[in-house]
């Protein structure tokens, strides 16, 4: 067995060190170098292309998924293994992808043969790229509320409406979408879930400005969208299951902000450099204080992640415990943005540069005041931890 | 290493929550302190606990131990943590055998070991000198003398001090640059003349004491560790102590949470059970996560101090502050959602 391992080991440990672009193996200069591919995009450098190009067609941006579907086919532990041998040489994701970490899933679990087949591949080569079209004006922590009518005209159906809280919307290739096939039905039974290009005529797409100045988000307007009955996916009226399964998937991706990532500097690391202090023990001692409260959390938190991991492996489900991973994470990432602007002092309230626009924190703590709203608040996670974990009536 | 218990451990840990439903639920701790009794705890019960093995967990075979581990040592504390159960667990158990495990002295360990793995011998770690944590900063003395040691000082904040055989000291064998450069260990008998101990009932009816040391005399075989290095083995003493409150507080913070819980889905006003409010759902949540963080940063700690991981000081105090901080979280938020049953004895 482990035998087979060093093998596996070895061979990701030459394949990496021939294919990964030595530009592939440095800390992000800022968040332009996150490649999320699809039709329009614009590789920042020939090296970030090449990157994707020999992950994805490797199927290693989607290891775990089948190799019939362009996946990587890897089992748990050559998965372990090539994390490992990913991190061992500061590799950068090859590719950020929706389609990877939340409709793949849901396909996986879901979509029959052809959609299978169809979809998955152009998603691991990083050809496609996804949007999501879920919260509705009068649909978001009431998401189940959501209205926008696909009505079956025999062989497509017709989608009218609108979204809102579309991520990357604007950037968005393709959307999976909940739509209302039962108007009449209870709200969380008439709900189905569909697929689309986002060049289909009828779509009209306008970008949200948020109060980072940033607009990671849109406004999506429906006028009779044809969508062809293939891109159905699932039962017709049992969408609701695809959206609480992917929401699962949304949510642990979201809590992930709350760990360091990668190549990014300890606020007590940015404290020491800003501030100062003599043998390694800084000079503010308030902050010094809110600082290691802050680090012993994401210390904790990280933990917990890797503890859950472990009870995922042998057997123990992770259920609702995701909603728990999203609040307590996106809470942390904030304190981490608040930290660091008191850390940085007058140069905190910096709007812009001469030289760009991409390091100004007060952007980033600003969009930060999202997370604990973005895909479901605090207070519903809070709500379905009472209830689904904790028992608690009502 | 996985962080999840295996067989063996979770055996264990079914093994101590049953025996302490049954022989020292909450109602043992009120019987002694209701009772004036003076140990602080029982010494029948604390038998039991011994012929079970739990004196023994992290001792070696060769000295009469079951050499279970700190991860061992830990559930069996996390579940008196559960009981409230007062014992020499702590004391002896885990900071008098870890003392004397680290310090390596074949003598003291081959004599002191199996008779405290019986539960005949008692020890406490006897270092603290003022009412805040500063371990490094002793002024006790210990002066060679023919053949031994001759100390002078005073300690206090012992924990079970009044019913130690022989206390584990540490003082001062030359002065350094640094507070914490020539400090040893010593063991010293409970009964040595110039020795003289005082206790003191406490909050929760624990036991702590303040022992005074004039010309104490310790033959230089009960010198624990080198001398002058003392200090290394004291911090890893403290670490590994740290690790085991810090289960204990895990155990009591978990069993406040439980029994709130409980208490939320059973109590009703306005005709419907408590729990069904949000602005308690949303308490109990947070709590939830709160003790989903100390279980992680316990088992981790327990698991880095049997596998020797160097990064063992670090996740000690992060298990110690972050349960400390949580298991006093627990409890008052158990005292307000239970309203006023909450502040009844």
């Amino acid at each position: 067995m482990s035998e087979i391992q060093d093998t596996f080991r070895a061979e990701v440990r030459v394949w990496l060190e021939g294919n990964c672009p030595e530009e592939m193996r440095q800390p992000y200069g800022s968040e332009k170098d996150a490649c999320w591919g699809g039709r329009n995009y614009t590789f920042q450098s020939n090296a970030q292309r090449q990157w994707l190009e020999r992950m994805g067609g490797r199927g290693w941006t989607a290891p775990g998924w089948p190799k019939e579907y362009g996946g990587g086919g890897l089992d748990r532990e050559q998965l372990k293994i090539l994390k490992q041998e990913l991190a061992r040489i500061n590799a950068r994701p090859a590719l950020y992808s929706f389609g990877i970490s939340m409709l793949g899933p849901a396909l996986l679990k879901y979509g029959n043969e052809e959609q299978k087949r169809h979809f998955l591949p152009p998603i691991v080569r990083g050809e496609i790229r996804w949007c999501q079209g879920y919260s509705e004006p009068n649909a978001g922590s009431d998401l189940a509320n959501l209205q926008a009518p696909a009505v079956d005209m025999g062989d497509h159906y017709t989608l009218n409406g609108s979204k809102i809280w579309t991520s990357y919307g604007h950037f968005g290739d393709w959307m999976f979408c909940l739509v209302r096939t039962d108007p009449e039905a209870p709200k969380h039974q008439g709900i189905s879930f569909m697929l689309f290009d986002m060049q289909t005529p009828g779509i009209t797409v306008k970008p949200i400005k948020l109060i980072s100045g940033r607009s990671p988000f849109s406004e999506v307007f429906f006028e009779n969208v044809h969508i062809p009955k293939f891109q159905q996916i699932g039962e017709l009226n049992r969408g609701w299951s695809i959206a609480k399964y992917l929401l699962t998937h949304e949510r642990e991706m979201i809590s992930w902000t709350g760990l360091s990532q990668t190549g990014m500097r300890s606020p007590g690391e940015i404290a020491m450099e800003i501030i100062g202090g003599d043998t390694g023990k800084l000079d503010d001692q308030i902050m010094r204080s809110d600082i290691a409260r802050f680090e012993m959390d994401q210390m904790a938190f990280a933990l917990t992640i890797e503890r859950s991991r472990d009870e995922v492996k042998s057997g123990i489900s992770l259920g609702a415990v995701s909603s728990w991973f999203k609040y307590y994470g996106t809470e942390l990432n904030k304190q981490r943005y608040s930290l660091l602007m008191d850390i940085h002092g007058n140069e905190a309230l910096a709007w812009s540069s001469e030289d760009s626009d991409e390091q100004v924190l007060a952007k980033d703590w600003l969009r930060t005041k999202g997370n604990s709203i973005e895909g479901g608040t605090s207070e519903i996670q809070l709500n379905i931890v009472a209830k689904r974990i904790l028992g608690l009536p009502g | 290493m996985a962080m999840i218990l295996n067989e063996e451990q979770t055996m264990l840990r079914d093994a101590a929550r049953n025996f302490l439903a049954s022989r020292a639920p909450l109602s043992h701790l009120r019987e002694l302190r209701d009772g004036g009794q003076e140990d602080g705890y029982c010494r029948k019960l604390w038998q039991e606990m011994a012929d079970m093995g739990w004196a023994a967990i992290i001792i070696p075979e060769k000295w009469g131990g079951l050499d279970y581990g700190h991860t061992g040592l830990g559930l069996v504390l996390e579940e008196c943590g559960r009981t409230l159960t007062p014992s020499p667990l702590i004391s002896t158990a885990l900071l008098g055998v870890n003392a004397l495990l680290l310090s390596a002295n074949e003598g003291v360990c081959s004599h002191w070991l199996p008779r405290i793995a019986s539960g005949e011998k008692l020890l406490a770690l006897a270092f603290e000198e003022s009412s805040q944590h500063r371990p490094s900063t002793t002024t006790t003395s210990a002066q060679p003398q023919d053949g031994s040691y001759q100390i002078n000082g005073c300690k206090q904040g012992i924990i079970l001090g009044g019913s130690a055989d022989a206390f584990v000291v540490s003082a001062r064998t030359r002065r350094g640059e640094n507070p914490d450069e020539g400090i040893s260990l010593f063991l010293v008998a409970a009964d040595a003349p110039g020795l003289t101990i005082s206790t003191t009932e406490l909050l929760d009816n624990h036991r702590g004491a303040t022992i005074r040391m004039e010309d104490v005399r310790v033959d230089r075989s009960h010198k624990l560790g080198p001398l002058h290095g003392g200090w290394p083995i004291l911090e890893q003493v403290l670490d590994r102590g740290r690790i085991g409150l810090a289960s204990e507080l895990l155990g009591i913070a978990q069993e406040t949470f439980e029994r709130t819980v409980e208490y939320l889905k059973e109590r009703k006003q306005f005709g419907i059970p408590i729990g069904a409010f949000q602005a308690l759902q949303h308490r109990a949540a947070i709590l939830f996560g709160e003790i989903e963080l100390c279980k992680s940063v316990v088992i981790k700690a327990l698991q880095a101090m049997d596998e020797e991981n160097p990064d063992t000081p670090i996740l000690a105090s992060l298990a110690k502050a972050k349960c400390g901080q949580v298991a006093e979280l627990s409890t008052a938020e158990g005292i307000q959602m239970h309203g006023g049953i909450g502040m009844t004895d």
